[in-house]
């Protein structure tokens, strides 16, 4: 657009509306402050909850860590539904993440935590840009679909090289070092837990601000109306490959904390049916929020848990009776039946799903 | 009327040819727009007016002949690209973002103009939000604001699509019957508040249009286009009164 066209618009129009909008917006914002207030109050009980686990539960440290792991990639997940797309090939990252983690790890002894993290993020950000650019020319079923295929040449791979990858066995993450210290294993498995839920709080809130932002947004106009969004200048396609990206970084990130926390990097972590756990839980705990992601995996994790101890085999046919409900009756998730329970549905809008 | 050819060159197509098949939808159209003129194009239905629009904003590829803006070659260029050197358009069905309310379609419109990806930043917190509320004051659409676009009505729905158009200043707005689906009490009013926020804002224009009295009031150039090339172009009440046109065109 030329320099000059940008003095299109006069002033006169732009201030006549500064004295008419006086009363309701000011309401509207103190609404929409103590809205916040309550949302960063409730972010910040659940971090102090989390931080004092170790201390108070001490025996569910372990499964609230890879439950963190987890949801982490499922927040990922959460920003390509955003778009309105759902992707089946989501742990290939998760097994980049945790890969990057197990190569460096056994091609340097000793080497610290956060290298182990960069690798992971750099890696899974590199392999999501590059398939990003093939997959984000589809759309719907068809985006599903070839990053599936993706995701099952990556597990193939991961299986058939065993020299390379170790086959099936998969690779061990030697324990690493946290900032140059050596820990033992119980003295790890608290640090670890910590460097994890940092980064869980980091990423909630960034995917957060993210997706409020003008490129967040974009998301939401790449689902509703990509003729509009192409004629105000923009390429759907290059914003859902920067949502694609980060998605792809969360899942990695989500890995090589999996890895850590369990020491192995496996293709299983890649298999078809990891992906499309991710997507499950994301539909359980509900798009409309990123508190939905964690929500969604602690629930999930927690029935796979403690069913399996009550009833044998009995998961599986709980959590699909569960999905199977959430669908019909929520399909908002766990986030709608939260805002329902407590009436918070009418002061901001669901996701369109709900609304249907 | 007053004669715009002194004033400087906007769009210019020469020689456009495109044919669907069997149907001839442009064959050699020499068309051109000077600032300040808002161009009318009339003609019978399916005659290739839209396609017109499609060809000029670059969503489909010429068979022959050339499009320029301001003495830039921008044929077949993609239509984000030719969106942002300052051709915006308004469609005859509105194409809103349905989830988003009125406001954050004229923000997310306006943070693509300034280039505003800073990830971290609320979409409300832009700079240019007044800038906004005032165009949206200015359409007429201040009232629904706050509304969610898929629950909007017809006519408001029309404008705001228009209000989008406008939130990237382009230097000509391309409009496909912008007063259809408006209800018809209410839709000279609307063309008067439109005609007047693009004079305002120093926006030229092309429309199509189907409504004569619309036409013969708003235009300061008529265009008419049938079986595939342009019959007469000239002003308004000269075109409109040529029998020929009478005949082929309004009365038929």
């Amino acid at each position: 657009m030329s320099r000059k066209s940008l003095d299109a618009f006069p002033d006169h129009a732009v201030s006549a509306t500064a004295a008419a909008e006086a009363p309701w917006p000011v309401r509207r914002r103190h609404r929409e402050k103590y809205a916040m207030n309550k949302e960063l109050l409730a972010f910040i009980i659940v971090a102090v909850l989390l931080a004092v686990v170790p201390f108070t539960f001490g025996t569910s440290t372990t499964f609230i860590a890879m439950s963190l792991a987890k949801g982490l990639a499922v927040l990922g997940i959460l920003i390509l539904l955003r778009a309105g797309q759902v992707s089946f090939g989501h742990a290939m990252y998760f097994a980049i993440g945790a890969y990057a983690a197990a190569f460096l790890s056994s091609a340097f002894r000793g080497i610290d935590m956060l290298l182990l993290i960069g690798a992971a993020i750099l890696a899974s950000g590199v392999a999501g840009a590059i398939v990003g650019i093939f997959v984000t020319r589809y759309r719907g079923i068809f985006f599903g679909m070839v990053n599936l295929a993706f995701s099952m040449v990556f597990y193939s791979i991961l299986e058939k090289a065993f020299h390379i990858t170790g086959g099936s066995d998969g690779m061990r993450i030697r324990r690493p070092t946290l900032l140059g210290m050596e820990l033992k294993r119980a003295e790890f498995d608290i640090a670890i837990y910590y460097v994890i839920l940092l980064f869980a709080l980091l990423s909630v809130w960034l995917v957060w601000r993210y997706l409020r932002s003008p490129m967040g947004e974009a998301l939401r106009a790449v689902k509703s109306n990509e003729t509009r969004l192409e004629y105000v200048g923009l390429s759907a396609k290059s914003v859902l490959l920067g949502g694609y990206i980060a998605s792809a970084v969360l899942c990695g990130i989500g890995g090589v904390f999996m890895g850590m926390v369990q020491g192995l990097a496996t293709p299983e972590h890649a298999f078809w049916t990891r992906s499309s756990e991710l997507v499950f839980i994301a539909a359980l705990g509900g798009p409309a929020h990123v508190a939905g992601a964690f929500g969604g995996t602690v629930v999930f994790e927690a029935v796979r848990t403690y069913a399996a101890a009550l009833l044998d085999d009995s998961w599986q046919l709980i959590l699909g009776v569960t999905l199977i409900v959430i669908i019909l009756w929520a399909p908002g998730g766990m986030v709608e039946l939260f805002r329902r329970l407590t009436g918070l549905d009418r002061a901001k809008t669901l996701t369109p799903e709900a609304g249907r | 009327m007053s004669d715009y050819s002194a004033s400087p060159l906007l769009l210019q197509a020469e020689g456009l040819k495109l044919r669907f098949g069997g149907i001839i939808a442009a064959d050699g159209i020499d068309l051109s727009l000077h600032e300040g003129e808002h161009l009318a194009i009339i003609g019978p239905n399916g005659a290739g007016k839209t396609t017109f629009l499609n060809i000029c904003t670059g969503y489909l590829r010429p068979q022959g002949g050339s499009v320029r803006f301001e003495n830039r070659e921008i044929t077949a260029q993609p239509p984000r690209q030719i969106t942002r050197l300052g051709i915006a358009r308004a469609f005859q069905i509105p194409q809103l973002f349905a989830e988003q309310t009125v406001l954050e379609n004229m923000l997310l419109a306006v943070s693509v103009r300034e280039r505003h990806w800073n990830p971290l930043r609320n979409l409300h917190a832009v700079p240019e939000r007044r800038e906004m509320e005032g165009l949206l004051e200015l359409v007429g659409c201040s009232d629904v604001r706050d509304r969610v676009a898929s629950e909007l009505p017809e006519g408001k729905r029309k404008l705001a699509d228009i209000a989008i158009a406008l939130a990237l200043k382009p230097r000509v707005l391309l409009m496909d019957e912008p007063t259809s689906g408006v209800a018809s009490a209410d839709k000279f009013d609307v063309m008067e508040t439109l005609m007047n926020a693009l004079r305002q804002a120093k926006v030229s224009s092309v429309f199509v249009e189907h409504d004569m009295e619309m036409v013969s009031r708003y235009a300061t150039r008529v265009a008419v286009w049938a079986q595939g090339k342009i019959q007469t172009t000239g002003a308004p009440e000269v075109v409109l009164n040529d029998p020929d046109v009478v005949r082929n065109v309004i009365g038929g």
